[in-house]
């Protein structure tokens, strides 16, 4: 039997097709402006009669209505980083508008979670907008920083932090140093949310920032402790769904 | 738990309560009994109704003045501060309006600064809450009520006799002891009501102004949701909440909405619209009626105390009682007290009580009821 997970994000929409023997296939796309239509995109790449059940996540899951269920990002996240790292007891998330701490049992229950989904400061998207300003690609955020020194930026808030940089490039300092800047401030803030929740095992990291080699060192600097990735890290919240939706059913 | 055809009806005159109430007090006003806007559970009630007076809770929950209070008031302010300063000052609270006497506490600082703006344009009474609850506060506390006491029969050429007090006491523990037995309904799993309807009811019953009557009202209220109960066998087993954290209102009865549709079902308030306030009894026996009310009030476990053991005395019984399978706690933004205690209030609940705990921010808007939505789904499904 197949199992599809999908996960509908504010910034892309993923997909995962899996079966016994685990990931078949993945589709990551762009969220458009109708994530509705994004979200049958995904499904009807993937859609056939051996699919026997469909999980939506994410924040646009209620719109699937061809799903058989629909879970929240937090249970679908904490099955998916066990997918990757099996011991974690831990997982941060740093999505496109929102960062996510979970809490796992040995067992990997979710005992407890926290959200931070009220501002845009501390996720991906507060990369995003900073890169946009240095005229740099996130993509290549690592080969950016090559290096660079950090320099402080002291604006929590996205906008104000727009013109901390504007100011910061007026006077002459190296775009590469402010970017570490940034990747300072994100990992220092998501550090001390993820602290919050006073844990000490294992701890597995997703979203797409994890991606970046120097963004994962600097927040193991400030987690004081080393963080496990995946190359489909950023699948994390699809391949649970899909998960969760393959044991339902077996 | 849709099942029931006929509670809806029956929960109907309390839940319209309030919207009647506007007629009500209007009546009650043109009989010439006074009306006192309240703001806080500390003010004891018998107060007024030892002198035929009425009270009636002035805590806004709408976030549709605001802005208007903003002008006077910062913006980091708790948001029951500034709507309830707010619809004074623009005076489209009709309970406000028909208030005669505005009684404030110094419980938070937001609210206690709030009321020297207020007195610019109302009658304004501030007593002086002590912030902790030794005898030492005791007694202070015992002499703001009798100052308190002091202070309306001056405004309202009125004696509150101890005779008079004493019936009021009376007659208040009634209403507490109806109210307890019907909140009480919920300890039963299932619970015989939905976390809105029960809700409604507590809200509801604080603008009802026929306080003679209210206590067997409520009554009828209790043995007819119980009967219903019982005719309909209903097994459906869900998940069980207790909410704590700051008062609630009909904005933030989002809260509860989040929680009953993805699921779970509320079925105790420990905060000052539920049972915070309510639980204890003042002590009918004691001849010292004041230092029985200094007593009973003084007791009331609110954030503003330091420290604050009562409100955790409380929330182990109830979370026992109730049978209670996770722990929501709802705060307003900017409220300091209540958001910083919600670090031990988490301790206790997750290493004490061995329970589920989540912690939500919120204020009188509506943005951020899908939020909610995820949050709330994510911990019933973690439960
Ligand atoms: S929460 Fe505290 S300040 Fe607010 S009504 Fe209750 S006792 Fe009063
Ligand atoms: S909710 Fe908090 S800040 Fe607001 S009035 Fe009550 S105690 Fe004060």
């Amino acid at each position: 039997m197949l199992s599809l997970g999908i996960d509908s994000g504010s910034t892309t929409t993923k997909g995962i097709l899996l079966d016994d023997q685990g990931i078949r296939e993945k589709l990551i796309i762009k969220t458009s402006s109708s994530p509705r239509k994004s979200l049958y995109e995904v499904y009807d790449t993937f859609w056939s009669d051996a699919v026997g059940c469909t999980v939506a996540t994410g924040y646009g899951r209620s719109l699937l209505k061809k799903a058989n269920r629909k879970i929240t990002e937090i249970t679908c996240h904490a099955r998916g980083s066990r997918y990757f790292e099996p011991n974690c007891t831990g997982v941060i998330d740093i999505g496109g508008q929102d960062c996510k701490a979970i809490a796992l049992d040995e067992k990997g229950n979710v005992t407890d979670f926290l959200m931070n989904d009220k501002c845009a400061a501390g996720t991906g998207r507060f990369m995003d907008v900073m890169m946009g300003i240095l005229e740099a690609d996130l993509e290549d955020l690592d080969d950016f920083v090559i290096n660079a020194k950090a320099i402080s930026i002291s604006s929590m808030c996205t906008v104000f932090a727009e013109s901390e940089i504007i100011s910061l490039l007026a006077n002459d300092i190296p775009k590469g140093n402010i970017a570490l800047g940034v990747i300072h401030t994100i990992a220092e803030r998501t550090a001390t949310f993820y602290g919050r929740l006073n844990l000490c095992g294992p701890v597995f990291f997703s979203g797409g920032l994890s991606k970046s080699k120097i963004f994962c060192r600097v927040l193991e600097e400030y987690l004081g402790q080393s963080i496990k990735t995946d190359v489909l890290g950023q699948y994390t919240g699809a391949v649970g769904a899909a998960l969760i939706g393959y044991e339902s059913v077996e | 738990m849709e099942i029931r055809k006929e509670l809806p009806e029956i929960f109907k005159s309390f839940s319209e309560a309030r919207q009647a109430g506007f007629i009500s007090a209007k009546n009650f006003k043109d009989a010439g009994n006074p009306l006192i806007g309240i703001f806080c559970t500390y003010f004891p009630q018998e107060l007024a109704l030892a002198m035929g007076a009425v009270t009636v809770g002035l805590c806004a929950s709408s976030d549709e003045t605001i802005t208007e209070s903003e002008k006077d008031l910062p913006r980091n302010l708790c948001p029951l501060i500034k709507s309830s300063y707010g619809f004074g000052k623009t005076d489209k609270c009709p309970y406000f309006y028909f208030s005669d006497l505005v009684v404030g506490e110094t419980t938070c600082d937001g609210k206690k600064k709030m009321y020297e703006y207020m007195a610019e344009f109302k009658p304004v009474h501030v007593m002086k809450l002590p912030h902790s609850q030794d005898q030492v506060a005791k007694e202070l506390w015992k002499q703001e009520i009798i100052k308190m006491k002091e202070v309306l029969e001056e405004q309202f050429a009125v004696s509150i006799t101890e005779e008079k007090l004493h019936k009021a006491i009376l007659l208040k523990n009634e209403e507490r002891k109806a109210m307890k037995e019907f909140y009480g309904l919920c300890r039963q799993d299932p619970s015989p009501m939905t976390g809105m309807e029960l809700f409604n009811v507590l809200v509801g019953a604080s603008f009802d102004f026929d306080r003679e009557a209210l206590p067997s009202k409520i009554r009828d209220l209790t043995q007819k949701v119980q009967e219903e109960y019982q005719i309909i066998q209903n097994n459906e087993i869900k998940p069980r909440i207790l909410i704590t954290g700051c008062p609630m209102g009909a904005a933030t009865a989002k809260v509860i909405k989040a929680i009953e549709d993805n699921g779970a079902v509320v079925v105790c308030f420990e905060n000052c619209t539920g049972v915070k306030a309510v639980e204890e009894l003042v002590d009918e026996h004691n001849l010292d009626l004041f230092g029985a009310l200094a007593e009973k009030y003084l007791n009331i476990g609110c954030s503003c105390m330091s420290p604050n053991t009562k409100r955790f005395e409380l929330l182990n019984r109830l979370i026992d009682e109730y049978k209670v399978d996770g722990v929501v706690e709802m705060t307003l933004t900017a409220c300091h007290t209540y958001n910083v205690e919600s670090l031990s209030v988490k301790r206790f609940v997750q290493q004490e009580k061995g329970r589920p705990y989540t912690y939500l921010e919120t204020d009188f808007g509506t943005s951020d009821v899908e939020r909610i939505n995820t949050r709330m789904t994510a911990f019933i499904e973690m439960l």
